[in-house]
């Protein structure tokens, strides 16, 4: 009987050697002359046993990891003979990591064959969009409302009041776009479902467009990510192929074609109004607003702008019903957040999870602290414009709000933990001068503002006028915060001045904390 | 693997150009297919693609200059992309970025003396989890430590 092995094709665990384990695993199989199937999905997730590769038995996959080349031939020999092996980490579904999430957008990536319309349909694919078919818009607009789900691009504005704006917006053209530029380092987790699961996405903007009468979409995925732009693609030529996209979709009178294109290094283009100029093919300057894009956007037309994950999370929303997503969350943030946990830790990777578990929680116990053993000193949460908390913020829960009250943001669930090696004026200083290389420059405190920012903190950090130039630093924050277009200047001060308040001992001349510690 | 690029060449460009006009905000798509055609951008392409495309040769400056991605001219036989971003940072990237540049003995944006080698700084690859992350002339490799650094820096040398 053939073996079914699945190795995982995505970028992450491509980058630690999942093709060379594929191909050592093809030569070991025709060595002894065993019968093997390879199928490449995307990743679970728990990127500390990359390559994790499983193999199906009839008691579910049983996994091992993270294998080399090396180990190859041993692991086949386990798979065959239902074997000991020192890389066995049992039934996939009960590793403990991922048994305690709650995967509902994440629920297909690294189980299915991503370029598969069979086997998304095997794994409830394509129900959402079917539900959506019978229901019609407004039925569709108030599930999606009742569903309580925000933007996961870091705004978190509520998507059903985005789409119903588009949807009561009369035009002869409208556009769905997604921002598939996801820059914000820490996180991983739209690469993921776009290499792991891309048809999720396609679903949700499918339903997208036949709920505001669209039918054309953008995918503006960032060019640092060319794993994720082959997969996108290959999904989509397989959703036409089937019949999901194109002329009809699934059955219906509706129509609905999907494009990619690609971004050019631009992080200031994952600012919505930035990526429509883009993708009009101009500079990625950011626009005032309004007017909203969901009244004129892209090329002046009503358009939906989503993140990745948050059309992601339409086809479970529309299939169990508005209420089943509804269920999971805290406060005014419903449902699941695809966590990334990222940086100098044990077991990073992704963690979807209902809303409320706490930012402790998520670095000591899931994550379990960091890979160099030292103490964690700080952790950033929601990429280069996410604030830094310290331990003392730990009890803080994932959660829209609780961040934004202790003057954080949980952006796009990116947390990258730092240990006590990291010198916070350093990363202040890093802070401004990303902002600095990537401002658009249209407005002034941006531009100017982060350039002044980075010359002030170097004169702290070499002892010149400390007090002084640290007031300058916080005025100037307050006038990039408030006078800014854009989050890219407005929100460059969270790390800034989290920095600044919790870590206060950094700022001054050489790092004596620093020297103590060695 | 060294990417083979052709030499710039304008009917090739203007072929190029043309295979694109029709799509909706063509710019960014041409300049990509230039760059993938010729490994940058000759100058020749902007007046091309403005009128192309009914713009001014201003405009399409404009845009090419915007954008990280787009060169001015060829990079070196082979581009090493280090990760500069904060999770590469909390991971140990810095000191590996400082080894790259001391080997190559160049600074992250510039190309060695003998065109071989282009180093550069990248903001995020999405390996966070298993940082510190490079790219190889488009081969990603993640879990950086010196020993892996060097042997990029080796590879790319040859």
């Amino acid at each position: 009987m053939s073996l079914r092995i699945f190795i995982p094709c995505d970028a992450g665990a491509v980058a630690v050697g999942a093709d060379e384990v594929a191909l050592a695993l093809e030569q070991a199989a025709a060595k002894r002359g065993a019968d093997i199937e390879i199928v490449r999905t995307g990743s679970r997730g728990l990127y500390w046993l990359e390559p994790m590769i499983e193999v199906a038995t009839p008691k579910g996959r049983l996994a091992f990891g993270p294998v080399t080349m090396a180990d190859a031939a041993s692991v086949l020999e386990a798979m065959n003979s239902d074997g000991a092996h020192p890389l066995r980490l049992g039934i996939a579904d009960e590793i403990p990591w991922l048994k305690r999430q709650t995967r509902l957008t994440f629920a297909r990536c690294g189980v299915i064959d991503p370029r598969s319309v069979e086997d998304y349909r095997a794994h409830d694919g394509y129900k959402g969009l079917e539900r959506a078919l019978t229901l019609g818009s407004e039925a569709i607009l108030a599930e999606v409302t009742a569903s309580g789900l925000r933007g996961r691009g870091g705004a978190g504005f509520p998507t059903g009041i985005k789409w119903k704006t588009v949807a009561q917006t009369s035009a002869d053209r409208k556009y769905i776009v997604c921002n598939a530029d996801e820059g914000d380092s820490g996180t991983f987790a739209d690469r993921m479902i776009m290499e792991g699961d891309p048809l999720v996405v396609i679903e949700g903007m499918t339903i997208a467009g036949i709920t505001v009468g669209a039918s054309k979409g953008y995918i503006y995925i960032r060019s640092e990510y060319p794993h994720a732009i082959v997969a996108m693609n290959a999904a989509i030529a397989a959703a036409k192929r089937a019949g999901y996209l194109g002329a009809g979709v699934g059955g219906s009178a509706h129509s609905f074609d999907l494009e990619v294109r690609v971004g050019a290094g631009a992080y200031v283009c994952g600012e919505e109004t930035s990526l429509l100029e883009s993708l009009e093919g101009r500079r990625g300057i950011v626009r005032a607003k309004p007017p909203l894009p969901a009244h004129k956007g892209l090329f002046g037309k009503p358009t939906v702008i989503n993140n990745v994950l948050s059309y992601a999370a339409i086809p479970f929303i529309l299939a169990g019903g508005a209420k089943a997503y509804a269920d999971f969350g805290m406060g005014r943030s419903r449902g699941t957040m695809p966590i990334q946990l990222a940086g100098n830790i044990k077991r990073g990777g992704l963690f979807e999870v209902a809303f409320g578990i706490t930012l402790g929680e998520l670095v000591d116990d899931v994550g379990g602290g960091t890979f160099t053993g030292r103490p964690v000193r700080a952790v950033q949460v929601g990429g280069p414009l996410g604030a830094y908390f310290p331990r003392e913020l730990f009890d803080t829960p994932f959660d829209y709000e609780a961040f934004a009250a202790r003057d954080g943001l949980i952006g796009h669930g990116g947390i990258v933990v730092f240990d006590d090696s990291v010198d916070m004026s350093k990363q202040a200083r890093f802070a401004m001068e990303f902002c600095a290389i990537e401002s658009c420059g249209k407005c002034t405190p941006c531009r100017i503002g982060s350039t002044r920012g980075v010359e002030t903190i170097d004169k702290i950090r070499a002892g010149e006028r400390v007090p002084e130039n640290i007031a300058v630093v916080e005025d100037l924050c307050n006038t990039m915060k408030f006078g800014s277009l854009c989050a890219l200047g407005g929100f460059t001060p969270y790390p800034v001045m989290s920095a600044l308040k919790h870590f206060r001992e950094d700022f001054g001349p050489a790092p004596t904390r620093l020297q103590a510690a060695e | 693997m060294m990417p083979a690029y052709e030499p710039w060449d304008a009917a090739r460009g203007a072929e190029i150009i043309a295979e694109h006009t029709h799509l909706e905000g063509a710019t960014l798509v041409i300049l990509h297919a230039l760059q993938e055609a010729f490994g940058y951008v000759p100058e020749p392409a902007v007046p091309m693609i403005a009128s192309a495309l009914n713009l001014s040769r201003a405009e399409v400056h404009g845009v090419f200059t915007f954008y990280h991605d787009f060169r001015h001219q060829p990079a070196g036989r082979h581009v090493l992309k280090l990760c500069r971003a904060e999770d590469c940072q909390a991971a140990g990237g810095d000191a590996l970025a400082a080894r790259a540049e001391a080997k190559l003995g160049i600074a992250l944006g510039h190309t060695t003396a003998d065109e071989r080698v282009t180093l550069e700084p990248i903001y995020c690859l999405g390996l966070c989890a298993t940082a510190p992350s490079a790219m190889l002339d488009g081969r990603l490799v993640g879990r950086l430590d010196e020993a892996r650094i060097d042997a990029l820096v080796a590879e790319a040398q040859r």
